[in-house]
C-alpha cells in the first residue's frame, strides 16, 4: 500500500488554515469558509483513512458530512443575509451589542 | 473491500418514539406549506403538542419494557446497526427532554405577556427599525438608518412565525438521537440536527431584533467552528480504530491496537466540540451572548434540552467509548471541571443582566456535572447504597433542566415598555408589589443555589459525593467553595427583590396565560417535591442502568 502520510499531513494543514481563518477574519461569509474548510480536511482524512483501513465507513461518513455541511450552509447564509440586511455590514467586529 | 452489504436490522419498538417526533416534525413542515395562515399557529401548536405527548407515552412504554442484558447492569437494544442505542439512561434522557420540550412549546405558545402578540418576530426578513417590526432599546438606534421604506409595507405585526412549532420538534429530535448516538457519526449528525433549529429559533425574537439576529450569527458561527473540531476528530479517532462505532472504538483501546497519538488528538477534539455544546470554559464564550440574544421562551428550552442531550452523548462517549482510555482523559476533566466553576461564579458575580446571569450561573453548573463525570468508576467497585457517577449526573440533569425552564420561564413575565425588564436594578423591590412572582423566583435562585429542601441540593450533594468517593477530592473542594461563592449572587438577587426600594417607573408585572402559568407551576412543584423526597427519581435514575456497550 502506498504511503498515506502525504495526505494526512496536507489534511492537517487544510485543518490548521481553516481554524486559524475562523479566528483572524473579519467577514462572516470568510469566516463561514473557513469552517466549511475545517470539514472538508475532515473529510480528506476520513477517506484517507477508509483506504488505509481498508473499510468504507470513513467513506460513507464523508458523504454524510458534505450533506451536513449543506445544511449548514443553507442555515448559516441565511442568518448571515439578515444580519447584513439590518446593519449593511457582515463583519463579525461590527456586531457588538452583546457584551462581558 | 468490497463484501456484501446487509441490511441492518432495525428494532421499531425501541425506536418508535424518536420516529414519532421526528414524524412530528415533518408533519409540520407539511403544514406550513399546505395550511392557511390564520389555522396555522393553532394546527402547529396542536400537532407538536400531541407528538411530544405520543414521544413522552413512547418513553414510558419503552422504558418499562427494555431487555436484560448480559449481567443485567444494562438493559436495551442495540439498533440501526450499532448506530442507535436504547438503553435505560437513553431512556431516562428522553423522558426528561420530552418534559422539558413540552415546557418550551408552551412557552412558545404564550400570547398574553406582549400585549397580544406572539413571542417570535412577524417576519423575520424585514429588518429592524420598520415599522413593520418595532425595534426594541436594546439597538433602535444604529438600525434606524438601515431600515427601507415602511411606508406602504404590509404590517407584519399581526403576524407569526409558526415554523417556531416543527423547529422545535426537529430540535428535540436530535437532542434525543444525540443522547441514544452508538457510533461518532450518528452523533455528529444528530448534533447537527438539534444545533442548526436553534440557530434559526435564536433569531427570531420579536423585541430586540439586533440582539437577537446578533446572538444567532455568533452562536452559528461558533457552533459551526466547534462542530468542525468534532468532525476532525471522529476522523482521527476511526483512523486510530478503524470503525467510528463506540463499542469498536471501546475494543481498539483495549487491545492497545492503533498509534495512541491518534487517540489522544482525537479524544481532545472531539471533547472540544461537546464541550462547547454544554458551555464548558474556554469555550463558553457563545452562552452569555445566546442565553440574552435568544427570545426567553428559546433560552428556556435551549439552556436546559442541549445541556441535558449535550451530557447525555458526553457520559456515553466517556463511559462506552472510552471508558478504558481513563487515565487519558481525567486530568483533562479535572482542569476543564474547575476552570469552568471558577470562571462562572466569578464571571456571574459582576453580572447587572437578569438573562447573563443566569447564563452564566447555567456555565457554573456546568462545570459542578463535570465533577459528577468525572467519578466515573466500574460498577463493581461501587459499595452498597452508594449513588453511581451516571446516577448522580442523570439526577443533577433533572433538577436543573426543571429549575431553568422555571427560572426563565418566570423572567418573560417582568416587563418594560421596550421588551423585557433584563437590568437587575429593574427588580428591585419586585417582592412588595408581585411577592407571587418574585417568591417563585426566588425558590429557583434557591434551586439553583443547592440550598437543602430544593431539588439543587440533593443534585449538588449528589455529584459532589460521586466526585470525591472517586478520588477528586480536589475538585470537589473546589466545587464546595464555588457554590458557596455561587450563594453570594443568588442570594443577592433575592435581597434586592425583598428588601431594596422599587425604582421610580417599576417595570410591569404581566399576568401570563395559562401555558406560561402551568410551566411555572409544575417547574415550582417539581422543583420543591426533588428537594423534600428525591427519593423516586434517584431510584428511577439508578434503574436505569448503564449504558449498553
Amino acid at each position: 500500500m502506498d504511503d498515506l502520510t502525504p495526505y494526512l499531513v496536507l489534511s492537517a494543514i487544510l485543518f490548521s488554515i481553516g481554524a486559524v481563518g475562523v479566528l483572524v477574519r473579519r467577514n462572516a461569509i470568510v469566516v463561514f469558509m473557513c469552517v466549511e474548510l475545517m470539514l472538508n480536511a475532515s473529510n480528506l482524512a476520513l477517506v484517507v483513512f477508509a483506504k488505509q483501513h481498508g473499510n468504507l465507513e470513513g467513506q460513507v461518513a464523508a458523504f454524510f458530512v458534505m450533506v451536513v455541511a449543506a445544511a449548514e450552509v443553507v442555515v448559516g447564509l441565511a442568518i448571515i443575509m439578515t444580519i447584513f440586511r439590518s446593519r449593511r455590514s457582515a463583519s463579525v467586529d461590527d456586531a457588538s451589542l452583546l457584551k462581558y | 473491500m468490497g463484501g456484501e452489504f446487509t441490511a441492518p436490522e432495525f428494532a421499531w419498538a425501541q425506536l418508535w418514539p424518536l420516529l414519532v417526533v421526528f414524524g412530528t416534525a415533518l408533519a409540520g413542515v407539511g403544514v406550513e406549506a399546505f395550511a392557511p395562515r390564520s389555522a396555522r399557529r393553532l394546527l402547529q401548536a396542536g400537532l407538536a403538542g400531541a407528538g411530544l405527548l405520543a414521544a413522552l407515552v413512547g418513553t414510558i412504554v419503552v422504558g418499562a419494557d427494555l431487555t436484560e442484558r448480559g449481567d443485567g447492569a444494562a438493559r436495551g437494544e442495540v439498533t440501526a446497526a450499532g448506530a442507535v442505542v436504547v438503553d435505560g439512561p437513553t431512556v431516562f434522557l428522553w423522558g426528561l427532554l420530552v418534559v422539558v420540550a413540552a415546557g418550551g412549546l408552551l412557552l412558545f405558545a404564550e400570547r398574553r405577556v406582549d400585549a397580544g402578540l406572539p413571542v417570535f418576530a412577524g417576519q423575520a426578513s424585514v429588518p429592524p427599525g420598520t415599522s413593520a417590526s418595532p425595534a426594541g432599546a436594546g439597538g433602535a438606534g444604529d438600525a434606524a438608518g438601515a431600515g427601507g421604506a415602511a411606508g406602504e409595507a404590509p404590517s407584519y405585526e399581526r403576524w407569526e412565525h409558526t415554523e417556531v412549532y416543527p423547529l422545535l420538534v426537529f430540535a428535540l429530535a436530535g437532542m434525543m438521537l444525540f443522547a441514544a448516538a452508538g457510533d461518532l457519526l450518528t452523533m455528529f449528525v444528530a448534533l447537527e440536527v438539534l444545533s442548526l433549529p436553534l440557530y434559526l429559533l435564536c433569531g427570531l425574537a420579536r423585541r430586540r431584533r439586533l440582539l437577537s439576529q446578533e446572538a444567532a450569527m455568533k452562536y452559528f458561527l461558533l457552533g459551526a467552528y466547534s462542530s468542525g473540531f468534532f468532525v476532525y476528530g471522529a476522523a482521527l479517532l476511526y483512523g486510530y480504530a478503524g470503525t467510528l462505532s463506540l463499542a469498536g472504538i471501546a475494543a481498539s483501546v483495549r487491545a492497545g491496537a492503533g498509534p495512541e497519538v491518534l487517540l489522544l488528538a482525537g479524544t481532545a477534539l472531539v471533547l472540544v466540540g461537546l464541550f462547547f455544546k454544554v458551555g464548558a470554559v474556554p469555550f463558553h464564550a457563545w452562552t452569555p451572548d445566546v442565553y440574552q440574544g435568544a427570545p426567553t421562551a428559546v433560552t428556556a428550552f435551549m439552556a436546559a434540552a442541549t445541556k441535558i442531550a449535550a451530557f447525555g452523548a458526553i457520559l456515553r462517549l466517556l463511559h462506552v467509548g472510552l471508558g478504558d482510555a481513563r487515565w487519558n482523559w481525567t486530568p483533562l476533566l479535572w482542569a476543564i471541571s474547575i476552570l469552568t466553576m471558577v470562571a462562572g461564579v466569578v464571571l456571574a458575580v459582576g453580572q447587572t443582566e437578569v438573562k447573563r446571569l443566569l447564563a452564566y450561573s447555567s456555565i457554573a453548573h456546568t462545570g459542578f456535572l463535570l465533577t459528577g463525570v468525572l467519578g466515573l468508576r466500574a460498577a463493581g467497585d461501587l459499595g452498597e447504597g452508594q449513588v453511581g457517577s451516571l446516577q448522580a449526573v442523570l439526577f443533577y440533569l433533572a433538577t436543573y433542566g426543571v429549575a431553568t425552564v422555571g427560572i426563565f420561564a418566570v423572567t418573560t413575565l417582568v416587563r418594560d415598555p421596550g421588551g423585557e425588564a433584563g437590568d437587575v436594578a429593574r427588580w428591585s423591590g419586585l417582592g412588595r408589589r408581585s411577592p407571587l412572582v418574585a417568591g417563585t423566583f426566588a425558590v429557583f435562585l434557591l434551586s439553583l443555589a443547592g440550598i437543602p429542601l430544593t431539588a439543587g441540593f440533593v443534585g449538588k450533594w449528589s455529584v459532589f459525593a460521586v466526585a470525591a468517593s472517586a478520588g477528586a477530592w480536589p475538585v470537589v473542594a473546589v466545587a464546595v467553595t464555588c457554590s458557596i461563592v455561587a450563594v453570594y449572587f443568588y442570594v443577592r438577587h433575592i435581597v434586592l427583590m425583598f428588601f431594596a426600594d422599587p425604582p421610580v417607573d417599576p417595570p410591569a408585572v404581566v399576568v401570563p396565560s395559562p401555558a406560561t402559568s402551568v410551566t411555572i407551576g409544575l417547574a415550582l412543584v417539581a422543583t420543591v417535591a426533588l428537594g423534600v423526597v428525591p427519593g423516586p427519581l434517584l431510584d428511577l435514575a439508578g434503574h436505569a442502568g448503564s449504558f449498553l456497550r
